[in-house]
């Protein structure tokens, strides 16, 4: 990471209290703005937004000082990130421009229904740098809540665009924000197909290979540095791990018979993956570098598509032992385990479970009336949560704060990438560029976080 | 464990040595001890040299032989009777021709999960795989994999698309 964090102007001592307290007023008049709002957002980033949203913070973000010089503009990525989260929305600045406190008339924000007010500046410090300037005011309280100042290269505006909607995300939420995160997914365009990384918003695509055969199922490593997947080149399924800085990969798992849907321990030594040498398709566990196969799985049918608990004591998976496929959690222990306990009975097809990062839930694709679609399940009460209604989502990947999901869908037959909240609310559709998008994986926070 | 495999994927490859064309292919039943033999798919496509007289038989578009796939009900692996004429024949073929060797590919339609797409693929290969064992062809015989969704045969959405790419296709290594 490029972003350097020079100072802090100013910080909010109680993030909390101040979370609750934007919720609280909020409550009072926004079913109106909410109408106004929604429609602004469909013309300018194609956000689709669903239901009352009575808990969005009413934000606006006046566009920066001189940032209309730079290559990228600052805040439509800022605002992007946040709108994209369902827990914001963005109120209209048009006819104001305040870049520093003492420009800031808090009642015209106030009557604009704004409770927080992004502004802020950029200074070119020479061709190739800039610091970036950007403060975070408390309509009602007339203060700011906190600032940030950032120099970073020209060519990496976008970064430092997410790192302010980080910083604002968690002033103004409390939680962990994932908008420095990496994005990976197997993009299709003609016969070709290639695994890619890009920004947590789908800009900044870079392929990490190529082929002219399938590649499925990429998985992060819990540091970020090395991705797993499947490769079809040997005119069969086999599991490859590389590592993203050198480009150097290796077999991880390329047995007789099926290899495919490797996940990463959370401590990064082993990964998941399914064999089917064995008979049907079967769980292993296997050292990174490909060493110690240990079976962890005892069906003869079908169990697949491994996800670890956080604490890696707990593996997910998808069987059909019962008949259809269903989603079943086993102990991982060092002996083989057949005590899995069935999670899901809701419907026929219950399949592709991602744990969340903090353990509580999960997300999977429910299919109904022949449609397949995002879900959530808690764990304890098994509570299910149907988050979309398009007709063949794939492949949810929770966000590492838990707070949104990143699923592949279709639209006139082409596959993108979108992204629906937690709370089903709202969905924006990621993809930048033409081809045929699938199997994302949400990456874990950068290291600093 | 990590030692057995290196030294059964020597053997492996020094063993087809003069028509290998992808090394990265390890032996899963060696590995564990059940036993040796077994294929790699390194097998599929080889030199030609030396063909077999038998593939005149397979391909002889009078002989149920040349027919090379099975197709499946939506959500299904179970081979259908019209279909099991098909795999028997094969199954006795593969048992009189002790050299012959084949390589099963699952497939399946592009609704649902790649990676269960994946499973149900292996099930379907599995499935043939089974009856052919049981009618007599040996295990080192068959390697059952599967293709998911990933390669269909028939593009587009619709029932017609799908019901051509649920299917296992039968592939004589060598042919």
């Amino acid at each position: 990471m490029i972003v350097i964090i020079s100072r802090y102007f100013l910080f909010f001592e109680n993030l909390t209290a101040m979370s609750i307290y934007w919720f609280k007023s909020i409550r009072s008049a926004w079913i109106l703005f909410l109408c106004l709002i929604s429609a602004y957002s469909h013309a300018q980033l194609n956000i689709e937004i669903f239901g009352g949203g009575a808990s969005r913070i009413p934000i606006a973000i006046v566009p920066f000082a001189d940032e209309n010089k730079l290559q990228q503009s600052i805040t439509p990525v800022i605002g992007a990130d946040l709108q994209r989260t369902g827990l914001f929305k963005l109120v209209d600045p048009a006819g104001l421009s305040p870049h520093a406190p003492v420009e800031v008339v808090y009642a015209d924000w106030a009557n604009r229904g704004a409770n927080a007010l992004v502004i802020g500046r950029v200074v070119a410090l020479s061709s190739e740098q800039v610091e970036i300037q950007f403060r975070l005011m408390d309509v009602a309280k007339k203060s700011q809540l906190t600032g940030l100042a950032i120099t970073v290269p020209t060519t990496q505006l976008r970064a430092a665009a997410h790192r302010i909607a980080d910083v604002i995300y968690e002033a103004l939420t409390g939680d962990v924000g994932v908008f420095s995160t990496r994005i990976a997914y197997v993009l299709k365009r003609g016969n070709k197909y290639a695994l890619q990384v890009a920004d947590s918003d789908g800009y900044n695509a870079q392929s990490i290979i190529e082929y002219t055969e399938p590649i499925i199922s990429p998985a992060w490593s819990p540091d970020g540095n090395q991705l797993a997947y499947v490769s079809f080149e040997n005119k069969k399924p086999v599991v490859y791990v590389q590592t993203l800085s050198t480009r150097e990969r290796r077999a991880v798992a390329s047995f007789k018979g099926s290899n495919s849907a490797p996940v990463w321990s959370p401590d990064g030594k082993k990964l998941a993956v399914v064999l089917s040498g064995h008979g049907g398709s079967q769980i292993f566990l296997v050292n990174a570098d490909g060493s110690g196969l240990q079976r962890l799985s005892k069906s003869s049918g079908i169990d697949t598509e491994p996800s670890f608990s956080p604490d890696g004591r707990h593996i997910l998976f998808t069987s059909d032992r019962g008949g259809s496929p269903q989603i079943y959690r086993m102990p991982v222990t060092d002996s083989e385990s057949g005590n899995a306990e069935r999670l899901t009975f809701e419907g026929s097809y219950n399949v592709s479970p991602d744990y969340s990062r903090d353990g509580k839930s999960f997300t999977f694709i429910h299919r109904n009336n022949g449609q397949f679609n995002v879900a959530v399940q808690e764990v304890g009460s098994r509570q299910v949560q149907i988050l979309t209604n398009s007709k063949f989502d794939e492949s949810p990947s929770f966000a590492p704060n838990g707070k949104m999901i990143l699923y592949a869908t279709e639209i006139n037959g082409r596959g993108i990438l979108s992204a629906v909240s937690r709370d089903g609310q709202t969905r924006q559709h990621l993809s930048v560029q033409t081809g045929d998008i699938r199997e994302p994986a949400w990456g874990p926070l950068p290291k600093w976080k | 464990m990590r030692k057995i495999l290196g030294v059964s994927l020597i053997v492996l490859l020094s063993a087809c040595a003069s028509q290998t064309t992808q090394p990265e292919v390890d032996d899963l039943a060696a590995g564990s001890g059940s036993g040796s033999g077994g294929m790699s798919s390194s097998d599929l496509g080889g030199s030609g040299a030396g063909r077999p007289g038998y593939f005149s038989q397979l391909n002889d578009p009078n002989s149920v032989l040349s027919q090379r796939s099975v197709y499946y009900d939506y959500d299904s692996y179970t081979v259908k009777g019209e279909y099991r004429e098909l795999v028997m024949a094969h199954a006795r073929f593969l048992r009189d021709n002790a050299s012959a060797s084949v390589i099963l590919q699952g497939n399946t339609d592009d609704r649902g999960s790649r990676e269960y797409n994946l499973a149900l693929g292996q099930r379907r290969a599995d499935s043939v795989k089974n009856m052919m064992t049981l009618a007599g062809a040996r295990d080192a015989q068959i390697e059952s994999v599967s293709l998911g969704e990933e390669k269909p045969r028939a593009m587009g959405q619709g029932e017609s698309a799908w019901s051509q790419n649920r299917r296992t296709d039968i592939l004589y290594r060598g042919e």
